[in-house]
């Protein structure tokens, strides 16, 4: 079967379009969507109303450290996200707070488990920023291959039966096999805000059977999510970075 | 993990097992069948019991990732794989007859001999290169022929694929492969300069020439080490018949740094296709290798190479093409070989490790025939590559990047098609002829080689004259 996924939506209705499009047309059979729906974008309630649907119809949804902040005014962030999650509180009805409220942190499926940080502490927001920080994530699960996004940043890291680690920063378009007998951790790029430079969208295709995963990128109308963004009044560097990709 | 339990006549995902037919230190390979694919085959089973090296297993891998993904002549065709979870494996075609290691006994070959197998190597090594892989184990028992002549580069267990994950890479703190070939940068843990495969083919031309390794069999570190500022005895020191063009180029392969190498296997193959053109520099007359105190030098100066960012061995490739320029010295227009000049200067100011091939057709005549000299007497042949190498001298080429070839041909279209496909040859630049009557008469050579060739075409014109209308594609 030919899984979609995406992470780091960040309410950004444009890049998701694009994505789904793209995916559809590449023979996506069932989407896995990282967390992180809201924050940053301008178009909240179609973002996660949109996912809503495609869990209803069998998508695997897990939870983000924003969707988590919509709920809960714990989670300590940095001044724009902290401005954008209070707007995006403001714009969220009751439905949509909830099935952020109660999307599921870890899901595991036959030997894959999906997670939007990483899994050695879901809860804790780590970035996977290091071939050491995946060692933790992949020695926390038995799992053949962890999907993971929060950093924004595409990575594919393994590890052998003798823990030895290596990283690679995948090609756009090449698929790489995910082969047995060792573990893998795919970190995937953002959909609605990249930070590699690239200001396309980015999502993962990835196929269970020949194990060979995929990374693709839309591009998108990034002016009009751009234009959405200030015309709601949120701060300007939350548009400007999408043109650059940072 | 559990021993494979592999034997004749067994079955393993529809592939039936049959004779056991070599067995090494990392992998068994077994001959199989298969109902519907009518090619001989080969299984490679890794070893991976128990108290078995486990590079085994990891060089296993990286072979799994990569041959499946390799197309074309030089490397075997890929079947199937099995991973590790059941039964590892990859079955591959069977190439007929043996590995290059069967000729060590017939050591050293004749120049000429060793000169056109190195360049079939090359013509293959360059293949693979722009499929963004490298080989890092080129030596005699990594090549074989196929009947057709090509040659084929097999065992990628110590592979990198620029696009794959390097399982290598992080594995072993230790360079892993096969001593007296292995390129210096290779100890400092470089696995992404395709010029170490250069460097491999450097000291297997080296030892198919002169009989001797250029760095031993040294297989300690220490011994490896010397590489990185030792540099070998020069074969002229050795033979004392050692073709100048043939130690220009077995030197150059041989450079300790590999910007100081061929940039390319294309260019390499080149150069090994046309001794004749090879510009000859200092190394081609050396008979001793560097005195002590350079070499010292070298020695006691490593610490302070710059460090390198990762390669982009697609980039390296591209910015290193052959290009050719074929251009009309006889009867060609003034304006026409000025536009062509400038055109050339403008492609090869982005690329400066491109090397130039400049072409002119000495037209045949198809009834009469032709003499090569003319009617003062002069040899026509030669004055074309004088005025080839002349045309060329403002553009200030380094001489090693700089080749003239006269093509003598009835068909000068058909020529310079198969100069580029010989040649693989990657920009090709030919001008357009303003003369309609000319060209209606003879038809059009740029529209042909436009038209039909393999590589990118740029056809220039002159610039427009304020009355002139201009012509169409000539």
């Amino acid at each position: 079967m030919l899984l979609a996924v995406f992470s780091d939506i960040h309410g950004n209705r444009q890049a998701f379009e694009a994505c789904l499009k793209v995916a559809r047309a590449r023979g996506a059979e069932r989407f896995i969507l990282l967390g992180d729906f809201v924050g940053y974008g301008a178009d909240p309630e179609w973002v996660v109303d949109t996912a809503m649907e495609l869990v209803a119809q069998g998508a695997i949804a897990v939870r983000g450290n924003h969707d988590q902040a919509v709920n809960s005014s714990a989670e300590t962030m940095n001044a724009e996200a902290q401005v954008a999650i209070e707007w995006t509180r403001g714009r969220l009805d009751t439905a949509q707070r909830r099935f952020l409220a109660e999307l599921p942190m870890v899901v595991e499926d036959g030997d894959r488990l999906f997670v939007h940080s990483e899994a050695s502490s879901p809860r804790s927001w780590h970035y996977v920023r290091s071939t050491a920080d995946a060692a933790k994530s992949l020695i926390a699960t038995p799992a053949h291959v962890t999907f993971c996004g929060h950093i924004h940043r595409p990575a594919i890291y393994s590890m052998s039966v003798t823990a030895k680690m290596s990283g690679l920063v995948p090609k756009t378009d090449v698929s790489v096999p995910l082969l047995r007998g060792r573990q893998w951790l795919a970190v995937l790029g953002s959909v609605g805000q990249p930070r590699d430079s690239d200001p396309s969208a980015a999502f993962v295709l990835f196929d269970t059977v020949s194990c060979l995963i995929t990374y693709c990128r839309a591009p998108y109308d990034v002016e009009t999510a751009a234009n959405r963004i200030r015309e709601n009044g949120l701060p300007h560097w939350l548009a400007d970075r999408l043109s650059q990709g940072r | 993990m559990p021993k494979p339990l592999v034997k004749s006549g067994a079955e393993i995902d529809g592939y039936t097992i049959g004779e056991c037919v070599h067995a090494g230190g990392m992998a068994t390979l077994w001959s199989v069948i298969h109902p519907g694919i009518d090619v001989p085959l080969l299984m490679k089973i890794p070893r991976v019991s128990e108290g078995e090296d486990p590079a085994a297993i990891v060089s296993f891998e990286m072979e799994m990732m990569i041959l499946p993904r390799l197309a074309g002549p030089h490397v075997p065709s890929c079947f199937g794989t099995g991973d590790f979870a059941h039964q590892a494996y990859v079955v591959i075609e069977r190439i007929s007859g043996t590995t290059l290691y069967k000729r060590l006994a017939d050591l050293p070959l004749p120049y000429d001999e060793a000169r056109q197998l190195v360049a079939r190597i090359a013509t293959g090594l360059a293949d693979l290169h722009r499929q963004n892989v490298i080989h890092h184990d080129i030596k005699p028992s990594s090549i074989m022929f196929r009947e057709s002549g090509e040659a084929v580069l097999i065992d990628y267990g110590l592979s990198h694929h620029n696009h794959l994950p390097d399982l290598l890479q992080e594995e072993f703190r230790l360079p892993y492969g096969t001593a007296p070939y292995m390129a210096p940068e290779r100890l400092s843990g470089v696995r992404d300069d395709p010029r170490s495969d250069l460097f491999s083919l450097g000291v297997l031309l080296y030892f198919f020439t002169t009989g001797e390794r250029p760095f031993g069999e040294g297989e300690t570190l220490r011994a490896m080490r010397r590489r990185l500022w030792r540099d070998p005895h020069p074969p002229r020191g050795l033979r004392a018949d050692y073709p100048p063009w043939l130690q220009e180029v077995v030197l150059r392969c041989l450079e300790i740094e590999p910007v100081r190498r061929y940039p390319t296997a294309s260019q390499l193959a080149f150069d090994l296709t046309h001794p004749d053109q090879i510009r000859l520099t200092m190394r081609s007359e050396r008979l001793k290798r560097d005195p002590l105190s350079v070499a010292w030098r070298r020695r006691f100066n490593q610490g302070v190479m710059a460090p390198r960012a990762k390669s982009d061995v697609a980039a390296q490739i591209a910015s290193s093409p052959i290009v050719a320029v074929a251009l009309d010295t006889a009867e060609g227009e003034p304006e026409l070989n000025e536009a062509l000049r400038v055109t050339t200067e403008r492609i090869l100011a982005t690329l400066p490790s491109a090397r130039l091939a400049c072409l002119n057709v000495l037209k045949l005549n198809r009834i009469a025939i032709d003499r090569t000299l003319d009617e003062q007497g002069s040899n026509k042949h030669i004055d074309r590559l004088v005025a080839l190498r002349h045309w060329a001298t403002p553009l200030k080429l380094d001489e090693s990047r700089l080749s003239a070839h006269v093509l003598e041909a009835v068909d000068p279209a058909a020529a310079i098609l198969e100069f580029c496909e010989v040649n693989h040859v990657d920009h090709v630049i030919l001008g357009a002829r303003q003369t309609s009557f000319r060209r209606t008469l003879l038809g059009s050579v740029s529209a042909k080689v436009a038209s039909e060739a393999a590589c990118t075409v740029t056809v220039v014109r002159p610039p427009r004259m304020a009355a002139d209308g201009g012509e169409e594609a000539g």
